[in-house]
């Protein structure tokens, strides 16, 4: 509770997470809809935002508003998903790397570098445009959650270093405490915090690459999410027949969840690095 | 030569080791699908091969066949593989069957180069400069509001900056052209019309680029010079009155410009994939646009020609930031 308080005191988290929890409310409403965001010509075409139709209607027959909230469930969920099975990874790896030190270390560094220089944006479409059909919301956090933990494995790693030299860690080994009490009971308190806030960076890059992919239409464009919302907008020409409704939608939508997660990671970041903290308060 | 047992070997084997399992991973896991990217291809060829002229059809899937040993194992087909990357060779694309992906590529790559390398530039004076000042300068309002606006831009995706600026300059206020390279059918030359022809094209794609590279330079700066700012020996030139220009040039500006340097490279490289984006909601004939057509025709072979190229740019750039570190920053000594 007090942490909260604490973070709410920044107004950066406090616009975040107000924004955030509207595009919550919105993805639950989506278990309310009147309509089957699969299903097209429920509606008449083309009809700007009224009372009946909110957001208007798209061209393909659907409700703009009730696809919406589908499409921020999913994009959540999936943002969630595939950037927990990353974190996984990172963590993994982190711990490992950063804890036993030696030729493991130099390894699991080997092989993070690698993934940090490859250009992932285009192995990713390298590998959608293989997957394609298959490509649904479990198989697509599978792919971005193998791809996108380097970075910030690479991270814990460096907080585990510094961990591994503070005084609490001999006093542990030299009362007797195996490694993975170790670990477990000590470390995970200082790393979890730091990996939550690794998580929601993360979130936005599977958003990023998950609307990229959509956009070039290589993922499977029947379920709805922010990408194949903007994909179908714009292969059916919203912008230059004047749907402003249609494509501007997603676009809100996308920028505020963007927004909100960015704000959300620096803020919480921020907080638990109290450097960063004291620099922002103005004391020394 | 200590430097080079210790630093420079090893730093060459991980770049070479990098680029390899970089260009593995990319033969190897199309390949483990149910359905192999050039089976893939060979059938899509049968299938067309219906509509249009059947023997060139045959033609072209019995050269693939030949070229990429579908008939032999896998790890033929790998070595096959390497043999002609070493020659430079990425095959024929699938879809414009037998032009050579080299050639496809050379026509696009000083495209996406020219506009990289103008926007690498602008990025690094305009991010630098901003965040610089916004650093120094706390108090001022004019700035702070600028931090905010960078808070705000800073996290977009790409495509969704480009495609506000196109509906923006293109759609709502016609300023500029919505896409293209050029105008199409005027002649491309050496002349006045022809220049500011392609760089009044070149104009939303490379402001795209630039807003989104130089908020995320100008927020690093800004916490860089921040940190800078507390140094003792700032303090100490405060304190002896040096002028706060001097100050903030020759003291803060120079000491944080070390560690941007370093991130010039990854800069690059974040700069190149956003390229391929912009490019794709530009209709820029760059290397982007090459392969997003490349997509929607599933032509592998331009894919996996460009996905290699990058991989090499990519790990080489590092290399060369990597070596030349040292002579920006003498506190890095490489051993």
């Amino acid at each position: 509770m007090k942490t909260l308080r604490a973070l709410f005191r920044d107004r950066r988290f406090a616009i975040g997470a107000i924004v955030m929890l509207v595009l919550l409310v919105l993805a639950l409403l989506s278990f309310r809809s009147p309509y089957d965001p699969t299903v097209w010509r429920l509606v008449p075409l083309d009809q700007p935002p009224s009372r009946e139709h909110l957001l208007g209607t798209s061209s393909l027959g659907q409700d703009v508003f009730w696809v919406l909230t589908f499409a921020i469930r999913n994009s959540l969920v999936l943002a969630l998903f595939s950037a927990s099975i990353s974190r996984i990874i990172a963590l993994f790896v982190g711990l490992v790397a950063g804890y036993s030190g030696g030729i493991a270390d130099r390894i699991l560094m080997f092989i993070t570098d690698g993934f940090i220089v490859l250009p992932l944006l285009l192995i990713l479409v390298l590998l959608a445009m293989i997957l394609q059909e298959h490509l649904n919301l479990v198989t697509m956090a599978l792919l971005f959650g193998v791809m996108g933990w380097a970075l910030d494995a690479r991270f814990l790693r460096s907080q585990i270093l510094s961990l591994r030299e503070r005084e609490f860690t001999y006093t542990a080994i030299l009362s007797g405490n195996p490694t993975l009490k170790l670990i477990f009971n000590e470390y995970l308190l200082f790393v979890v915090p730091l990996t939550m806030a690794t998580l929601i960076g993360n979130m936005m890059w599977v958003t990023g690459m998950e609307v990229t992919l959509a956009y070039l239409g290589l993922t499977d464009v029947t379920i709805p999410t922010l990408g194949t919302m903007l994909h179908f907008a714009l292969n059916y020409q919203a912008v230059l027949l004047g749907i402003w409704w249609w494509i501007f939608t997603p676009i809100a939508a996308a920028v505020a969840l963007f927004v909100a997660l960015y704000l959300l990671s620096i803020s919480i970041s921020e907080y638990l690095d109290p450097r960063a903290r004291i620099q922002r308060v103005g004391a020394r | 030569m200590r430097f080079v047992r210790r630093y420079l070997i090893p730093r060459l084997i991980q770049y070479v080791a990098v680029t390899v399992l970089g260009i593995t991973m990319i033969f190897f896991i199309p390949r483990l699908m149910p359905v192999g990217p050039v089976e893939k291809a060979v059938a899509q060829i049968q299938a067309r091969g219906t509509y249009s002229d059947p023997k060139a059809a045959e033609e072209t899937v019995r050269a693939l066949r030949e070229m990429y040993g579908l008939d032999k194992g896998l790890f033929t087909q790998y070595v096959a593989f390497w043999r002609r990357l070493f020659t430079g060779d990425f095959g024929p694309s699938l879809v414009a069957f037998p032009t050579p992906v080299n050639q496809l590529i050379g026509e696009s790559l000083p495209w996406t180069f020219g506009l990289l390398l103008t926007t690498t530039v602008l990025v690094f004076i305009i991010g630098n400069l901003t965040g610089g000042l916004a650093g120094h300068f706390r108090q001022s309002k004019v700035l702070q509001v600028l931090d905010a606006v960078v808070m705000i831009i800073a996290p977009m995706p790409y495509y969704i900056v480009a495609l506000i600026l196109i509906i923006a300059f293109a759609y709502i206020m016609p300023i500029f052209p919505v896409g293209g390279g050029y105008t199409i059918g005027a002649p491309l030359g050496f002349t006045w019309a022809s220049i500011t022809d392609v760089l009044r094209h070149a104009f939303l794609p490379a402001l795209s680029l630039i807003l989104l590279g130089a908020a995320t330079t100008h927020q690093i700066m800004r916490l860089i010079v921040q940190g800078v700012n507390e140094e003792d020996y700032v303090r100490y030139a405060r304190i002896g009155a040096v002028n706060e220009r001097t100050i903030f040039f020759k003291y803060v500006m120079r000491n944080a410009m070390l560690p941007q340097i370093t991130r010039f490279a990854l800069g690059f490289a974040g700069l190149f994939s956003g390229a391929l984006i912009t490019e794709v909601v530009f209709a820029y004939p760059g290397i982007g646009f090459l392969a997003y057509r490349a997509i929607l025709s599933s032509d592998y072979n331009v894919l996996m020609g460009i996905t290699t190229l990058s991989i090499i740019a990519l790990t080489t750039s590092t290399l060369l930031m990597d070596l030349l570190n040292p002579l920006f920053d003498p506190r890095i000594r490489l051993t």
